[in-house]
């Protein structure tokens, strides 16, 4: 709900902290995976969760998130299959808001306003749709709004300040910063982004997350001086990546513990 | 008809089209656009166009009565816009030319293509060198094994190919790869899209390029048959020539045949690239169209016997005609695709490329069944030079 979304923000910015949003993509490694990943991103200090919906023609991202879409396809995850992790999720006690982040196509052929509709039912919060920009949104906006569900809009470092009005003007929980030109997992977030977020600051009042080439502790911790949420999704799929199927839950929780620095329980149990 | 495919640049034939990019992109398309509008009715990029039409590409290319074809037929006449004749032997070089000058209007020095056969991307390599832009121009690793001699070509042309080993390795990843690289250098770099395929305005701005065969052709129709072709036929994969080729002709009383690769089957999902005898409507690069997808949305693997249609998209105007049946769009399959070819050649002296190969039984069918004192015209969009091992190798010959 964009309710959840915006509170969730506020709680962590009322910490004196930015909110750390978490990418996961459903199904990847193995899709019984899928609902101990996000409840240990929980466990280890993730504010906010985007579950990736599995796409065969994934072209915004990089060699690492291609290749999560690739096994995830491959295995057959749909969007229905997402939802349905999404519900065990909070049937196990998921508290985070969770984002449903992927592209246009499998939202249509589950069709825009049964999306929306079943998305809230599971317990879904929002939407990013990488290819679908506000201006060609305004049927899914609106199946969106009239489920409480959000629809986040994103602003490139190409997006003409006259555009920033526009596009930030349909958000109603907050905004995502694509940081960098290129995909995600591609170039480190560069030191202007503080002017970035700046600049879509003159047009919303709403929290700013910034994502793409943010992995490290460093640059999770320089992200966060300058806007109010810190995206990370490439350096996840690296750590479930990063040895046995059977220990990714725990590398991905002890990574996420370690960029935020903050000790398990603290982030989670609380709505 | 209605205008709704008319030439102002309505980012929508009826309900398919659209800009469906991601948001990195969209100043890049909104500047293209207002550019080629500009460019569009400026004389001097007319002239500019025309005159590297005539001396560079060999437009107009010649309208052929294929005589003895239309003799062993005994119906209808068949005529061939030879779009094999122009310069790198496609109709491909008509839309290079129009992009990469457009290109240096804006002052991107890079070029980016994507290629299925390796007929865009020679043409594109083609007129990079000839302008002095730099030129990468991304592959499927499958394409490039079937189409080694169009590699080498690009090579020797001064471009980089770059091979994309995602996917299922053919056009439609080498489109999503150079997404990907139009998205990281997007301030430098112009994507030369191939087909009447992506975002607007890149199906309507390739559709105006390639609208020259469609144009000469009628005109060459009036002036050597007399009449207008009863109907026009054109191989579709993304569907740049038989848009251009249909274009001028959708005001005229003339049936528009378009013919899809039917592969291995229309039975046989992800084993044909049938897209708009088979698929159904939703978005994939940039644009709404008709796709090859499952009942997830997810996009089903293709393949034809001719890689330049092996695509599990298609333009989004020939979308709009099939709905509003202006146009009809029916398939063949490889073999029938390898027998046309062989028809015309024996028959012509004429060796088509295994895409407009498609297009050759469907039309001497619809010759037979029109009759004497009828015409068909048939989109003849390429050679078949860099097919000669596919075409061995389908055959059973050791070369």
């Amino acid at each position: 709900m964009s309710d959840r979304l915006r509170a969730r923000f506020a709680q962590a910015n009322g910490e004196g902290r930015a909110a750390f949003v978490a990418y996961v993509m459903a199904g990847f490694p193995e899709p019984d995976q899928t609902v101990p990943l996000l409840l240990g991103m929980e466990a280890g200090g993730a504010d906010v969760i985007e579950l990736g919906v599995p796409f065969t023609d994934p072209l915004a991202d990089g060699a690492t998130v291609q290749r999560a879409n690739e096994v995830a396809v491959a295995a057959g995850v749909t969007f229905a299959d997402c939802l349905a992790m999404v519900r065990e999720a909070r049937a196990q006690g998921l508290t985070a808001p969770l984002v449903l982040m992927g592209y246009d196509n499998p939202l249509l052929a589950y069709g825009e306003a049964r999306a929306a509709a079943d998305a809230a039912a599971a317990g879904a919060d929002g939407f990013i749709v990488v290819d679908l920009p506000p201006d060609e949104a305004g049927t899914f906006r609106q199946a969106c709004a009239e489920n409480g569900v959000s629809f986040v809009p994103l602003v490139a470092p190409t997006t003409a300040e006259e555009r920033m009005g526009e596009v930030t003007a349909v958000a109603d929980s907050f905004i995502y910063c694509v940081s960098v030109m290129g995909t995600t997992g591609g170039a480190a977030v560069p030191a202007e982004v503080g002017d970035l977020v700046a600049t879509i600051r003159r047009h919303t009042e709403l929290p700013i997350a910034v994502g793409f080439g943010v992995s490290t502790q460093e640059q999770v911790a320089r992200v966060g001086r300058v806007a109010e949420g810190v995206i990370v999704g490439s350096a996840i799929i690296a750590a479930i990546e990063g040895g046995s199927v059977e220990g990714c839950v725990e590398r991905v929780r002890s990574y996420v513990e370690l960029v935020t620095g903050r000790s398990a329980g603290a982030g989670a149990g609380e709505a | 008809m209605s205008k709704e495919t008319g030439s102002d640049l309505t980012p929508r034939f009826g309900e398919f089209g659209g800009r469906y990019i991601p948001e990195v992109l969209v100043a890049a398309h909104e500047e293209l656009e207002e550019a080629y509008e500009a460019a569009r009715t400026d004389p001097a990029f007319i002239e500019e166009l025309a005159e590297l039409g005539r001396h560079y590409a060999g437009r107009p290319t010649p309208l052929y009565l294929a005589e003895r074809l239309t003799e062993e037929v005994g119906g209808a006449r068949i005529w061939l816009k030879r779009e094999d004749l122009a310069h790198t032997g496609a109709h491909k070089i008509n839309n290079a030319l129009g992009q990469a000058v457009l290109a240096k209007r804006l002052g991107k020095p890079r070029i980016i293509a994507e290629t299925g056969a390796g007929q865009h991307g020679v043409a594109t390599a083609t007129v990079c060198a000839k302008l002095n832009l730099e030129c990468v121009v991304y592959m499927g690793t499958e394409d490039i094994r079937r189409q080694s001699l169009n590699v080498f070509r690009m090579k020797m042309l001064g471009a980089e190919v770059v091979p994309v080993d995602s996917g299922s390795r053919t056009l439609k990843d080498a489109i999503n790869e150079a997404m990907r690289d139009w998205v990281t250098n997007v301030r430098t770099t112009h994507y030369l899209i191939g087909s009447a395929i992506g975002p607007h305005p890149f199906p309507t701005m390739v559709r105006d390029f390639q609208a020259v065969i469609g144009q000469e052709a009628r005109a060459q129709m009036l002036e050597q048959a007399g009449r207008l072709p009863d109907v026009a036929v054109a191989c579709v994969g993304g569907g740049s020539n038989a848009i251009g080729l249909f274009y001028p002709f959708i005001e005229d009383p003339v049936r528009l045949v378009g013919v899809e690769a039917a592969g291995e089957g229309l039975d046989e999902p992800g084993r044909n690239a049938a897209t708009l005898v088979a698929g159904s409507p939703g978005v994939l690069h940039g644009t709404r169209t008709y796709l090859l997808q499952d009942g997830a949305g997810q996009i089903l693997d293709t393949h034809s016997i001719s890689a330049g249609l092996d695509y599990p998209g298609v333009g989004p105007e020939h979308s709009w005609l099939k709905v509003t049946e202006r146009a009809e769009y029916i398939a063949a399959d490889d073999a029938e695709a390898l027998e046309g070819f062989q028809r015309l050649t024996r028959s012509e002296g004429i060796i088509p490329a295994l895409e407009p190969s498609h297009a050759i039984l469907p039309a001497i069918r619809l010759a037979e069944e029109i009759g004497e004192g009828g015409d068909v015209l048939i989109g003849l969009s390429g050679r078949g030079d860099k097919d000669m091992h596919t075409v061995a190798e389908a055959l059973g010959v050791t070369l």
